[in-house]
């Protein structure tokens, strides 16, 4: 009988391997072993004019905390994180209260609220790029219409973060909306029926019933914003190239111009080395977070 | 306060829809701004014309759905496997495979650029359709709510079919597979939104115009035409690029809906 029981357990044990199989092989060859592969690689000096890779030790993490332009576009990802997830969260849970009433052409509008979340990052950037534009765009049109005269938001390192915030906003705002709506729906009616009863004002009602309640999405979404903010760069390459001065550059695009613009893989290796750690830590702090949640539900 | 809601969402439907019609008047009016308008207008199909006889945007959609389909088709295969497994089976160590798994879905593809580019030149797959697809093949995220799916399967459907003899991939392929049809769809579209869109991957390893997708061809058409008498094709250009995504939405809106609610994945 126990002979039975082994047979069956290496037979499981054994289906199991051959039915994780496929998924294991391509996981290990594109997201393991690149990633210790980085790692290892952030120890070596490989460019140019070292074609054979040679051991430096941590030189490269020296050269890393005495480059201003990692530290600029460190920065820059700082600031755009702070400048596009508050916004768009508050903007995507606005869109969810109030498109989940029924009006007249609910599904248009929410076609229109969330189309820029389905199309691609390049042909947004394309959109924007002929909005911002000076001569010809639609923002200097309009801004020509009520006197205040031509600006060009994308030559300036004062305003073209804000011009890529702005468009962020705009692209992500529709996609947060979607979890918003999913969270207000599992928000039971018998909850808004008593605080009705009870004499609760609307107001009241938002804030200490549906806020309170949409507290793991907000997380959620939240997380989401924060890893967006350190992946989002594809517009990068077609609007500024990370210009003027670096003002717009995020450290995604700073590792594909060290990588595949000047070829220096082991810095490259570095910088991606640093922008894996900060996943890490932001993948941590949502698996905190999802302890939480379930407690909620 | 009723009302106030209601003009919030038409203010914000209006606000958002602008840069769509922006590229629309572009596209199909003359370039010159002074002159566009809603009603009426010159309405022409120059620019399309232009854009279509100039680039090879015919190859591009090509590839992309060779591309898009390819990868949806090796991930059925491989997240279909792997749902079970994690479903259904008690194996050593599941919990702990479960997590690695799940690494997949904390770092995104496009951080690992820089070694996968060096591991596709190994396998001398660069400027490849394969080397498009083949870092994607496996999807911890599909694999993740399948599993939820076939976990709400009754067992006693799968053990009924052992009794008739069926062997364990025939059991997957007539019991489960048929059931979790609405996921299949839910993922589908969480993938083929998430690779038409891609972009960063695939400008780094292609070369060749046999090999780009439409987001690669349309930076390159874009960033050749650099001048204000070519914006217009470059919006007839992006138009073409988002038309078929836009109009997909308004048709299966509800399935896209609940299939991003499904998962933060793109």
């Amino acid at each position: 009988m126990r002979r039975f029981y082994q047979k069956q357990s290496f037979r499981i044990n054994f289906h199991a391997f051959l039915l994780l199989l496929p998924s294991l092989v391509f996981l290990l060859l594109f997201t393991f072993y690149p990633i210790g592969q980085t790692i290892f690689h952030s120890l070596f000096k490989s460019d140019l004019s070292t074609p054979e890779p040679l051991f430096v030790g941590l030189e490269n993490f020296k050269r890393l905390s005495e480059d201003d332009t990692f530290w600029k576009v460190l920065m820059n990802n700082i600031w755009f994180a702070i400048g596009t997830i508050p916004t768009t969260i508050i903007i995507g849970l606005l869109m969810a209260v109030v498109v989940n009433k029924h009006i007249v052409g609910r599904s248009w509008i929410r076609t229109f609220l969330f189309y820029p979340a389905v199309i691609p990052a390049i042909a947004i950037a394309n959109i924007w790029l002929y909005i911002y534009t000076p001569n010809f765009g639609l923002l200097n049109y309009v801004l020509n219409m009520v006197g205040i005269g031509s600006v060009d938001l994308l030559a300036h390192s004062n305003t073209v973060m804000f011009a890529m915030i702005v468009m962020v906003i705009w692209k992500e705002a529709g996609f947060f909306m979607i979890f918003f709506l999913a969270g207000l729906q599992n928000i039971s009616e018998e909850l808004y029926d008593a605080a009705k009863i009870d004499g609760s004002s609307r107001s009241t009602t938002f804030t200490r019933i549906t806020i309170p309640l949409l507290m793991p999405t907000t997380l959620f979404v939240s997380i989401l914003a924060l890893t967006n903010a350190f992946k989002l760069v594809d517009h990068l390459v077609v609007m500024t190239q990370g210009g003027p001065n670096n003002a717009s550059n995020l450290l995604l695009y700073y590792i594909y111009e060290t990588v595949f613009k000047y070829w220096d893989m082991g810095y490259g290796a570095t910088l991606t080395t640093i922008l894996l750690l900060i996943m890490m830590i932001i993948a941590s702090v949502q698996f905190l977070f999802m302890e939480k949640r379930i407690h909620y539900n | 306060m009723r009302y106030l809601e209601t003009f919030v969402a038409y203010f914000l439907a209006i606000v958002w829809v602008i840069p769509l019609v922006w590229i629309v008047l572009n596209t199909f009016q003359p370039n010159n701004i002074s002159s566009f308008s809603l009603i009426g207008g010159n309405w022409t199909l120059e620019n399309i014309k232009t854009v279509w006889e100039g680039a090879p945007f015919a190859q591009y959609y090509l590839n992309t759905f060779i591309i898009v389909t390819g990868i949806l088709f090796v991930q059925f295969i491989t997240i279909t496997l792997a749902a079970y497994a994690f479903a259904r089976l008690n194996f050593f160590g599941k919990n702990i495979i479960f997590l690695i798994f799940l690494i997949q879905i904390m770092i995104p593809a496009d951080v690992l650029i820089s070694p996968n580019y060096l591991i596709l030149r190994d396998l001398s797959l660069l400027d490849t359709k394969l080397g498009i697809m083949i870092p994607h093949f496996a999807s911890a995220i599909g694999i993740f709510i399948l599993r939820q799916t076939f976990k709400s399967i009754p067992y006693e459907l799968e053990e009924s079919a052992k009794m008739d003899g069926c062997s364990l991939l025939r059991i997957i392929w007539h019991v489960y597979v048929p059931l979790a049809k609405p996921t299949f769809l839910a993922f589908s579209l969480i993938s083929v939104s998430y690779h038409w869109n891609n972009f960063l991957w695939p400008l780094i390893i292609t070369s060749s115009v046999e090999n780009r997708p439409l987001t690669v061809g349309l930076a390159i058409f874009a960033m050749s035409a650099d001048t204000g008498a070519q914006w217009a094709t470059v919006s007839a250009a992006t138009f073409m690029v988002i038309f078929p995504l836009v109009l997909a939405f308004f048709i299966f809106q509800k399935q896209f809906i609940s299939s991003f609610m499904h998962s933060g994945i793109r």
